[in-house]
């Protein structure tokens, strides 16, 4: 599916911006032909989460945006696979950072990121110590729990119930965010499987072209989302 | 012992846009010209190429063109009981990085100030008395005027292609454009950009109130166009990646699009990327510069480049951390008045109200950065200071500028931040909201400055800059004013639902969400050596062959976006320099 090296599909990707609706038929014989269906979830080969790590990844998106309702859940959309790769790479490293000391961790929210740790090191100590506090108050890790008891214990999380240690007290948000952001964000990075969630709300993705559109007042735009590397849905 | 270069006649310290403006004029001149870009290089090809810009993830979220804090930040407290700790993640404020520098990743809204905005303490005091301007407010005049910048602003504009609808044209008032803007000697150089549906009902609503709407001055290109150095822009189609991204169509006014091309094309100019300059090196005597040194991030070595004129062209913030290394003036003490650099520091005050259509389509993604319709019926010209009880004003936008959903899922009030509740609400309401901005101004206070901090240094060891910045009472109460004029305009458009969100009294500022990037003044112009820390073209009162440019002069911030006042001044400085200075190196007051 590549055309040029560096530049995957272009091609198709012209091909699915200009046709638009009345080719639709054609484009969905190429997206037939272009997936293949990813690794499920329980064989995925992690490259920063351990086992533990991951089956709470799972459950904990699962609930932040279950499969219920209309739209992709987290886990149809693959979210769990994006917090693995991005806790893997320079994000979760903080390589982009200033993290010299010295460090005050309890200083108020307001005053920003203080915590001495990375995010990838807040998942690590976090996830245990949260387990923890939910085998004492449930009586088993997160993972275990049943839906509803999950959602109370994400909600004692979010709100600070929990008595996490001042440098992992920011878990729940930073959670909460790399799971909308996996939701969110282009496939290329793991999450957003197919281009769900943007359909579900209605986002065209990287179309990044709508020259006739400004002055099309209170019409809906028609075409569905295109990624980076020229998919389409 | 550090490597030395060549001697250069001039040395420019940051390739942003008024890097690039001196560059290209000093150019001219036929000086030999180097320029020193801490970042690394970058153009729209191949680095803002489609479709790989198009990134929300990267760009708008890890936020790749930005300035690296590992690389470079500063320490923030509220007040001088706090300890300032690191920016350590960026939030309120994004430096950018490399060739282009915040030109490149910005929104395109270019605006010139209104005329007593550089006059401001002469409007108080002549119109209500020196008595309002409330203890610890250091108002000020520009030791420049509106009408000495004006041809300036009209070369800044047709440079960087700003598409719009002048509304002043020489004292005459024109219908559509804004008839409260200072006077223009020519029409925008491009016609006004299309019309996106929030800003059409934006638009009817505030004509309906008896409100003046025109159509926000864009450094977006509305039209093909070839500006004075035979660059070219094409027209924007809409992309809706503006800010935090690198224009990939050649229609976003930026130092790459409008400058850099034509300027490489001189023999006489070279620049050199990843050369983070450590200081300005003053002569003996202390009147003069000899030069800078950086830091070669390829050798990984300190060089010395020698040259007869240092011009200081780096983000606002790192121009003034530059100059206090350097010892380029005394630094600011709150409590005395005394000394000038790090004086002044000042921000924006923005406030905004969100609108829920159940029924209507706003297609979100459809827009640009610099989009929409304004009103300045409240702006600073407009307000009556006395009668009101603060100093200020802000002009208000309605247009789409990204619905990139990762940031912009505007959702009512109360609705559970995850769960299928949210899942929910994101499906029923994403598309179907328009908000109104009001973009305020900032004034500036012996509270507000920046200093050197006592305990975080970066990696060649250098204190970290330290900004002790809150908001303050009186533009809290503008911003309020604000909520009190919007809310009545937002209801008239008879929204399903309505919020908003406006700073109030006791407000504290907060470094986590981003806000602007719009860190003005710490080395502000000033009519003598004890006002300010450079003169009205924008030359240090400690050693005459160095310019500082760019925000850091201002005295406070006005009402608007600040890059058209950042490229009049530009312009302004490097006319003084060729006309006045390269004959004659001096003080030039």
């Amino acid at each position: 599916m590549t055309d040029l090296p560096g530049y995957p599909s272009r091609r198709n990707f012209l091909k699915a911006s200009a046709a638009g609706v009345a080719l639709s038929g054609l484009a969905a014989q190429a997206k037939a032909q272009e997936t293949t269906p990813p690794v499920p979830l329980e064989e995925y080969d992690r490259s920063y989460l351990t086992a533990d790590e991951w089956a709470f990844v799972m459950a904990a998106s699962a609930r932040l945006i279950p499969s219920e309702g209309d739209g992709p859940g987290a886990i149809e959309a693959r979210v769990p696979v994006f917090i693995d790769l991005q806790l893997a790479g320079d994000y979760g490293s903080a390589d982009d950072w200033y993290m010299e000391g010295p460090h005050d961790p309890d200083a108020e929210p307001a005053r920003g990121w203080q915590t001495p740790l990375s995010p990838a090191e807040i998942y690590r100590q976090a996830i245990p110590a949260f387990d923890a506090w939910c085998q004492e108050t449930h009586g088993a890790a997160f993972a275990e729990l049943s839906e509803e008891l999950q959602d109370a214990a994400l909600t004692a999380l979010q709100n600070g119930d929990v008595g996490l240690a001042s440098e992992i007290r920011d878990f729940f948000t930073i959670l909460l965010a790399n799971t909308k952001e996996g939701y969110f964000a282009d496939p290329q990075y793991g999450g957003n499987h197919e281009m769900q969630s943007w359909v579900y709300i209605g986002f065209p993705g990287a179309r990044a072209a709508y020259r006739a559109w400004p002055e099309r007042h209170n019409e809906k735009y028609p075409l569905g989302p295109v990624s980076i590397s020229g998919e389409r849905a | 012992m550090a490597r030395q270069e060549k001697k250069k006649d001039v040395v420019i310290v940051g390739l942003g846009w008024t890097g690039s403006i001196a560059g290209i004029e000093l150019a001219q001149e036929g000086l030999d010209i180097v320029a020193l870009e801490r970042g690394h290089d970058q153009n729209t090809v191949p680095n803002f190429e489609y479709p790989q810009q198009i990134d929300e993830l990267k760009y708008g979220v890890r936020l790749k063109m930005m300035q690296k804090p590992s690389q470079q930040t500063l320490t923030v407290r509220r007040d001088g009981g706090e300890t300032a700790l690191p920016y350590r993640s960026l939030g309120s404020f994004l430096p950018g990085n490399g060739v282009g520098g915040a030109g490149t990743h910005w929104n395109g809204l270019n605006w010139r100030p209104q005329e007593i905005e550089l006059k401001l303490r002469s409007h108080v005091v002549e119109n209500w008395g020196e008595e309002i301007i409330p203890e610890g407010m250091n108002l000020g005049d520009y030791p420049v005027s509106y009408d000495e910048l004006e041809p300036f602003f009209t070369q800044f504009e047709k440079v960087a292609g700003i598409s719009g609808q002048a509304g002043n044209l020489n004292g005459e008032i024109r219908e559509g454009g804004n008839p409260f803007e200072g006077w223009r000697s020519e029409d925008y150089p491009m016609p006004p950009m299309p019309t996106t549906y929030d800003s059409a009902k934006f638009r009817d609503a505030a004509a309906a109130m008896g409100y003046h709407p025109f159509h926000a001055p864009a450094g977006i290109a509305s039209t093909s166009y070839v500006n004075p150095y035979g660059m070219q822009m094409g027209p924007c189609n809409f992309c809706g990646f503006c800010e935090r991204y690198g224009c990939y169509q050649y229609s976003k006014s930026s130092p790459q699009t409008a400058i850099l091309g034509a300027l490489k094309r001189y023999p006489n100019f070279e620049y050199r990327t990843q050369s983070e300059v450590l200081r300005v090196e003053l002569a003996a005597d202390g009147q003069t510069a000899t030069g800078v040194t950086y830091w070669d991030d390829v050798a990984q070595e300190e060089v010395f480049q020698p040259a007869d004129i240092v011009i200081l062209s780096s983000y606002q913030l790192n121009n003034v951390h530059l100059m206090l290394l350097s010892g380029l003036g005394e630094a600011y003490n709150p409590l005395t008045g005394e000394g000038t650099l790090g004086k002044n520091y000042a921000y924006q005050m923005n406030g905004g109200v969100t609108m829920f259509f159940r029924d209507e389509e706003f297609n979100p993604f459809v827009g640009h950065g610099a989009n929409g319709v304004c009103i300045d019926d409240f702006s600073i010209s407009q307000n009556d200071f006395g009668a009101e009880g603060f100093i200020g004003g802000s002009y208000w936008r309605s247009g789409t500028f990204n619905g990139q959903p990762i940031r912009n899922m505007p959702l009512p009030k109360g609705t559970p931040s995850w769960g299928a509740g949210w899942k929910q609400a994101i499906g029923e309401n994403y598309g179907h909201a328009m908000s109104i901005g009001s973009h305020g101004s900032h004034m500036s206070y012996a509270n507000n400055h920046l200093d050197l901090d006592p305990t975080y240094t970066d990696r060649h060891g250098r204190p970290l800059m330290r900004m002790t910045f809150n908001w303050q009472d009186n533009d809290l109460k503008m911003n309020q004013f604000m909520k009190s004029k919007m809310e009545p305009l937002a209801a008239s458009m008879n929204p399903d639902l309505m919020q908003s969100g406006f700073k109030g009294e006791g407000a504290m500022y907060d470094v986590r969400p981003y806000q602007t990037t719009h860190n003005t003044g710490g080395h502000i112009m000033g009519e003598t050596a004890r006002e300010g820390a450079v003169n009205r073209y924008s030359q240090s009162w400690k050693a005459h062959n160095v310019f500082a440019m760019g925000a850091g002069n201002f005295v406070q911030n006005t009402q608007y976006n600040p890059t058209g006042l950042v490229g009049g001044l530009a312009y302004h400085t490097v006319n003084a320099i060729r006309t006045q200075y390269l004959s004659n190196p001096r003080p030039l007051v």
